[in-house]
């Protein structure tokens, strides 16, 4: 079928087969590696993307839903320079092997959209559906909330 | 295998019409973990996501209609939801993960028909009742009729759960769900019970109880209910009624737990109660 879709703002017009996953298609036909495949099925939140803004797992999503919609994957967070979440996520120590962390982050972006200081309760809910084998998270969530503040224009 | 969105239900109509061997899947948390893991694919899968008319939620005067498409984390978002149906927004809100709740949907939850089902046990004890939708017309079940048992409902070919319809019910005063499994995100229930109570002067005047987990589907037992009815809620009264619950259920042993653990953990959580 023929899917035209936006991706990180760019429109996309491809052909694509019923049965293909949003996940495979991202990254073998548009060159898009940021979402991972870490389960496949659903557990890890390590292939999470944005389907007009709400955070997705796209191991679980096939390519045609992706249809008329408008996709964000950590490749197009950022607009000019990084992210805060990107940048704390560095500054912080909270990316280790880094497999985790586009699905982490684009997780924790779409709650600092809805919820602009959330506290560290609210964090762990948010992110307990992404796993990371490396950092334990208590790093990840520091990042987060120097993120949130940073973004209130409460930190440097 | 095709993929189709229509947009409308006529639309629908019209595949299932062309396409007799189609599959729906609403958010496909369900339906695509188990394609992969059976490695088989139905000839068409249809997508009910852009069909707006499944994604409403309304108050009317026959109770709140919750068309069968709206996700899980719609449902907790939703005002009328968290103030007339708090057994339901906790339910959900052990359900998964928030990234599952974004995807999966009320009605995918029921269709699937898992005895661990976590929105089963509430909607039960609330008397919900399923609208079936085909393009002969649209047929009203209760609930606990449609399931049938692991896997299986009584949709019939050509034919779609399109709302839960949850009947204005008495005033309840207490409202309780508890899962238990084996981590906090993400786990599937090992047990769980719902209980509406209605609670006057410190004495039961009416009880309902539901068990998942623990049979085949959602176990409701009169006699763990007439036990609290009329009495206080004392550990004596609660201990009285759990044993008649570890004997109204029937469940099995798996990977997760024993039959023998289920059965003590479904009279167990009803302690929870106490006051
Ligand atoms: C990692 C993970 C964790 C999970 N944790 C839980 C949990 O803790 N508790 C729990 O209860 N569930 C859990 N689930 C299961 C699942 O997420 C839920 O059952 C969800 O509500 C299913 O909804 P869906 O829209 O994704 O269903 P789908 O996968 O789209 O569909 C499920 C089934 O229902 C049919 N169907 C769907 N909608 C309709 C309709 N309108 N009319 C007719 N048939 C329909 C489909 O054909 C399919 O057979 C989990 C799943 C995953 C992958
Ligand atoms: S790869 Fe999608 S959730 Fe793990
Ligand atoms: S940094 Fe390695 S999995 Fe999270």
């Amino acid at each position: 079928m023929q899917l035209n879709f936006e991706l990180n703002g760019q429109p996309v017009t491809l052909f694509v087969d019923g049965a293909m996953r949003a996940l495979d298609l991202l990254r073998e036909r548009c060159g898009i590696t940021g979402p991972k495949e870490g389960c496949g099925s659903g557990e890890c939140g390590a292939c999470a993307i944005w389907i007009d803004g709400v955070t997705k797992l796209s191991c679980l999503m096939l390519a045609a839903q992706l249809q008329g919609r408008t996709v964000t994957t950590i490749e197009g967070l950022a607009k000019d320079e990084p992210h805060p979440l990107q940048q704390f996520f560095v500054k912080k120590g909270a990316v280790q092997c880094g497999y985790c962390t586009p699905g982490m982050i684009m997780t924790a972006a779409e709650l600092l959209t809805h919820e602009k200081m959330p506290d560290r309760e609210m964090i762990r809910n948010a992110i307990s559906g992404n796993i990371c084998r490396c950092t334990g998270y208590h790093k990840i969530v520091d990042a987060v909330e120097d993120a949130a503040e940073a973004m209130q224009g409460l930190k440097p | 295998m095709i993929t189709l969105l229509p947009e409308t239900l006529e639309d629908l109509w019209e595949i299932f019409h062309h396409q007799p061997d189609y599959k729906p899947m609403a958010g496909g948390t369900d339906l695509l973990v188990r394609m992969g893991v059976d490695k088989k694919q139905p000839p068409a899968l249809v997508c009910l996501e852009k069909i707006h008319d499944l994604k409403t939620i309304k108050k009317t005067r026959d109770g709140i209609r919750i068309g069968s498409g709206v996700t899980l984390t719609e449902l907790l978002k939703n005002d009328l939801i968290q103030e007339n149906l708090p057994i339901l927004h906790t339910a959900i809100s052990t359900l998964g993960s928030p990234l599952i709740r974004n995807m999966g949907t009320l009605g995918g939850n029921i269709c699937t028909a898992s005895p661990a089902g976590d929105t089963l046990p509430a909607l039960y004890l609330l008397g919900a009742r399923v609208t079936l939708y085909s393009d002969r017309g649209n047929r009203i079940l209760p609930l606990d009729e449609f399931i049938q048992g692991p896997g299986r409902t009584l949709l019939a070919d050509k034919e779609i759960l399109g709302s839960i319809l949850i009947p204005p019910g008495d005033r309840f005063n207490v409202h309780h769900f508890e899962k238990v499994g084996q981590r906090k995100a993400l786990a599937i229930a090992v047990v769980s019970l719902a209980a509406l109570l209605k609670v006057h002067g410190g004495v039961v005047e009416e009880a309902r109880l539901a068990w998942g987990s623990v049979g085949p589907t959602i176990v409701r037992s009169r006699e763990a209910e007439k036990a609290l009815e009329g009495r206080k809620l004392t550990l004596t009264t609660l201990n009285h009624a759990a044993d008649l619950a570890r004997s109204a259920v029937s469940p099995i042993s798996d990977v997760r737990a024993s039959a023998d653990y289920r059965r003590r953990v479904a009279g167990n959580l009803l302690l929870r109660l106490a006051v």
